[in-house]
Parts: structure tokens; C-alpha cells; sequence
């Protein structure tokens, strides 16, 4: 089941470049262990060492944060489109 | 001028050039403006600062600029006033209120990090500038960026208050509405930010911004005498000022003009979009996002990039955290115009609201000296008080009907008879 994963500025060089990248798994979990195995090294830049996502980075599901949801359990499902975006100041 | 050495990640460390960028490519944390302070020391003295004009360029040499500001240098040194019947209302010995109701052009805190923003923006050669805003930014950048000869792009909610709107489009910058809450603004600023080669005031020139709003605490701190409070309390969106003043204090102390840097700082949200107080109330040092829902928009983020070092930093400095409903936010509003003669906008109501809050609670002593950092102005938002300050009572051109309303103010002392008065006119 594929979804869409729009990749971060940052990130780009790891996935030789690409905005975006279409990869499968039913979870935001398993999103991020198939993006590893694609793109060795991803993991470790979203993720610090307990494997929490890092403090300053947003994950969406269809425009829904997913500290919203289940966090890294939260469920995705085949056309879904995932974002990941670093905290923004704002006022 | 010109002390910045380089960007730092103010999580893992890492430094990168002065260059439009906002977030570490490792770790996603973000970067901070690294001065070289021993220089700075040098030449900085406080008979320098106070010879010069009175706008936050004072500073100058602990701004992130290399050369001269030329945006918005008018911006900043706002009245620090003595509020003596405020002290009287809220029982306490010594406050202050640091006005920025009055920050020039657009009356708001956003004034200070638009001039560094948009200065630094016109360094790096930037045609466009932008910004995802709560209201106040919108308008500085938008006001500023005329001066400047810039082109801007302001993003917003699409149902903020008609004041912050109005004072948006009336520049005649590019202005887009958009449906839901600012989170959502700002999630889809930093992709534009990505694709489009704009200077956004909160994205990846956000280092350089923020770092105007330190002449916030450094104006305390010169105009109480060279010294810094033992409290004070601060408006919490993003949660990037109260930060900001702390540094300001602690790089005055470094530079030996004040002796102590022990200001307790507070912050203060509307208990609809509470997400950092709630985490410091709580002792939680993770910020759990929320959904807004308050009539304070302009301090209504969700999800505040920020939230993390603001919790610490209230927590290291022995402060504490608050937040109020629109009602007592309501309440701030009037207390502060009723007392001080100033009008703030929710924004200001919330931190009046909330230092009210804290010395009831014993929190701040009522002995010690104490400053409410009021941020915003009260034309901006009309709506938070519409319809909860009564009515003008309404008479025709005569004599006759004012002393008939004279002296039903002096017999009754209430000011309910405008319709008596007016029944009586009629019947002539
Ligand atoms: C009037 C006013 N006060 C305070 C703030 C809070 O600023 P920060 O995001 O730095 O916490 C804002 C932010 O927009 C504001 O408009
Ligand atoms: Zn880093």
C-alpha cells in the first residue's frame, strides 16, 4: 500500500533529491523502517536515539499532526500523503 | 557593526554560515544567531547605548546585522511606566508596565523583529518578503516592507479580527486567507517557504527575527536604571519573546551593566490554546499540542515552535506559568484601560489577566519589583470588548437634557437614566 511521503528540504539530499518518495506500511512506524531500509541514514535524522521522533519536527497525515493521533502508531492507508516539518515560529 | 560569527543548532551544535537558512540539517533544531561577544565587549558600553537615538538600534551591536539597519529604525524604546493604580488594584509595592501598545509603525511587539528581519532580509538581497501571521506580524511586515520598497506575501487565518485585517491590507501587500486555525498557516508557509526564494519573516529568517525581540527586555532593563526585575510576566505564543528577554538580561549581565540577572520569568496564554503553561503547570517537558479555541488569536498557537525552551527556561529561572478564559481575559482588557489609561489588545488582556492570577496565588510576592509586558494595542482587536463596556447615553443638543442627565447621575450615581431622560424630553 503505497503512500506519499513529501520530503523536507534537509532531507533531499538522502533521497537523491526527491520532493517526494512513495513508500508502503500500515503504520507511521512502519513508514519509517521501509524509508530506512530505502534511504539508509533517514531514520536516524527523524528520530533520536530511543526512537522517538525528534522534538522539533511536525509529522502529518493528511494534514493531521499526529501527536493528534496515535503518534508513530497511527494508521496510514494507500493514497495517504504524509509531510514532515520542522516547528515554525510564528505570531 | 557586524559581531555574528555564524548560525547555531541549539540542539546538537552544529554551525553553518550566516545565510537565510532556520532549521540544523542534521537533528531539524533550530539555529540561533552566535555573536562574538568578547568583541562586543569591548566597544559597548552603556554611555554609548544612551547616547544614541531612542529606538531599539541602541542595541545595535547585539543585533544580527552586518551593516547599518535601514528598515523600520524607528521601531522600539516604548514607555516603561510606573502603574501606580494598577499597584493599587492588585495590592503590590512596585509595577511596571513596558508599553509596546505604542511600538511604532503598527503598534505591536512585532515592530522590533520586523526591523531585523527585514534589514537583514535587504543584507541577503531579498526582492519579496513574506510571513505566516496571527495578525500583528502581518502587519509589521506588510507596513515595513513599503518602507523598504519590498514586495510582501502575508498568509493568515482567513478569520481573523477585522482590525489585524484592515491593518494588513491597507499597505497593499499580496494578503491570503486561509481556512482554519494559524497551525494550519504556518504548516503550509514552510512549504512554500521551500519552493518559493522569499524572505519569510518566521521561516528561514527566523533567526535573525527573533532576535529584534531581545531589545524588549534590554529597554527594561536600561530604563528601570540599569537593573533587571525580579519579575516578570510575558505574553506566550510561539514562545520566542519570553526567551529572547531572558537572553537580553543575561547578555546585559555578561557585559557587567547590571549586577544580577535573577529575573523570574512567567508565562501567560489563554486557557484556549494553553499548550506551553499547561506543560509547566503539569512539570511535563514535552509540549503536547492543541487546537485553539480562544478570542486571544493573536497569541493562539496550537503547536508553538519554541514551547520546549520556554518551559525550561520558566523553569530555570524559578518562574511559573499561567493561563485565563476569555472572560478574565476580557476583564485584563478593562482593568488595564481603567487603571493605566491603556488599551490593549487580548493579547494584553491575557498577561494582565494572568500576573493578576499569579500574585493572588502568592506566586509573584507583592513586595518586589514587577513588569507586565503588554505587546499589543486594543484598536487591533475591537471585538474582545464590543458590547461588554455599556453604551453612550444618548441626548439631544439642549442644556435642558443634560442637566436632567446631571442629576440623575448625582442623585442616583447610576448611569442607567438615558432612557428616563430621553421619555422626558419627548413629553416637552
Ligand atoms: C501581541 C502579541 N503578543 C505576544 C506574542 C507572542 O510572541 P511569541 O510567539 O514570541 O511567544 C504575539 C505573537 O504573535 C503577539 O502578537
Ligand atoms: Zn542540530
Amino acid at each position: 500500500m503505497p503512500v506519499t511521503v513529501r520530503v523536507p528540504t534537509p532531507l533531499r539530499p538522502l533521497t537523491g533529491n526527491a520532493e517526494q518518495v512513495e513508500v508502503t506500511g500500515r503504520s507511521i512506524k512502519e513508514i519509517l523502517d521501509n524509508l530506512e531500509s530505502r534511504y539508509p541514514g533517514i531514520k536516524s535524522r527523524l528520530c533520536d536515539e530511543k526512537g522517538q521522533i525528534r522534538r522539533f519536527i511536525n509529522v502529518y497525515v493528511n494534514d493531521e499532526d499526529i501527536r493528534f493521533q496515535k503518534n508513530q502508531d497511527t494508521p496510514v492507508k494507500d493514497g495517504d500523503r504524509i509531510s514532515i516539518v520542522p516547528a515554525i515560529a510564528g505570531g | 557593526m557586524g559581531f555574528v560569527k555564524s548560525l547555531k543548532c541549539r540542539e546538537c551544535g552544529q554551525e553553518y554560515p550566516k545565510e537565510p537558512i532556520h532549521v540544523c540539517s542534521f537533528c531539524f533544531g533550530p539555529l540561533e544567531v552566535e555573536y562574538d561577544y568578547d568583541s562586543i565587549k569591548k566597544v559597548l558600553t552603556k554611555n554609548l547605548i544612551a547616547s544614541r537615538s531612542e529606538n531599539m538600534w541602541r542595541y545595535k551591536e547585539l543585533l544580527p546585522l552586518d551593516g547599518e539597519p535601514t528598515v523600520g529604525i524607528d521601531a522600539g524604546f516604548t514607555p516603561l511606566i510606573r502603574a501606580r493604580n494598577l499597584e493599587k488594584v492588585l495590592g503590590v509595592k512596585e509595577l511596571y508596565i513596558k508599553n509596546d501598545s505604542v511600538n511604532y509603525p503598527t503598534w505591536s511587539f512585532k515592530d522590533r523583529v520586523v526591523s531585523a528581519a527585514l534589514s537583514k532580509a535587504k543584507e541577503f538581497g531579498f526582492k519579496t518578503v513574506a510571513c505566516a501571521t496571527t495578525g500583528n506580524l502581518g502587519n509589521a511586515v506588510a507596513a515595513q516592507a513599503v518602507q523598504a520598497g519590498l514586495e510582501s506575501y502575508i498568509f493568515m487565518p482567513a478569520n481573523l479580527e477585522q482590525g489585524k485585517t484592515i491593518g494588513t491590507l491597507v499597505y497593499g501587500p499580496k494578503v491570503i486567507g486561509i481556512e482554519g486555525n494559524y497551525d494550519g498557516v504556518n504548516r503550509l508557509c514552510s512549504e512554500i517557504a521551500g519552493k518559493y526564494k522569499w524572505a519569510f519573516a518566521n521561516i528561514n529568517v527566523r533567526p535573525y527575527y527573533s532576535e529584534g525581540s531581545k531589545t524588549f527586555g534590554h529597554e527594561i532593563v536600561e530604563q528601570l536604571g540599569w537593573k533587571a526585575p525580579k519579575h516578570i510576566v510575558v505574553p506566550m505564543a510561539g514562545g520566542s519573546l519570553i526567551l529572547k528577554i531572558f537572553k537580553a538580561i543575561k547578555e546585559f549581565k555578561m557585559f557587567g551593566f547590571i549586577p544580577d540577572a535573577d529575573t523570574k520569568l512567567y508565562g501567560a496564554q489563554a486557557s484556549g490554546s494553553a499548550p506551553i503553561s499547561t506543560a509547566v503547570k503539569n512539570g511535563w517537558d514535552t509540549i503536547r499540542p492543541v487546537k485553539p479555541n480562544t478570542i486571544a488569536q493573536s497569541i493562539a498557537i496550537g503547536n508553538p515552535a519554541d514551547g520546549y525552551y520556554a518551559v525550561k527556561t520558566i523553569k530555570e529561572s524559578g518562574g511559573w506559568a499561567e493561563d485565563v478564559s476569555d472572560d478574565e481575559l476580557v476583564e485584563g482588557i478593562k482593568l488595564l484601560a481603567s487603571t493605566e489609561g491603556i488599551f490593549t489588545e487580548t493579547a494584553g488582556g491575557v498577561t494582565v489577566a494572568v500576573a493578576k492570577k499569579l500574585i493572588e496565588q502568592g506566586r509573584i510576592p507583592r513586595n518586589e519589583l514587577t513588569v507586565i509586558c503588554i505587546t499589543g494595542n486594543g484598536l487591533k482587536t475591537q471585538e474582545a470588548v464590543l458590547g461588554r463596556l455599556g453604551q453612550p447615553r444618548l441626548i439631544r443638543a439642549t442644556l435642558d437634557d443634560f442637566d436632567a442627565l446631571m442629576e440623575e447621575d448625582t442623585s442616583s450615581a447610576s448611569p442607567r437614566g438615558t432612557k428616563r431622560v430621553l421619555a422626558a424630553a419627548k413629553k416637552k
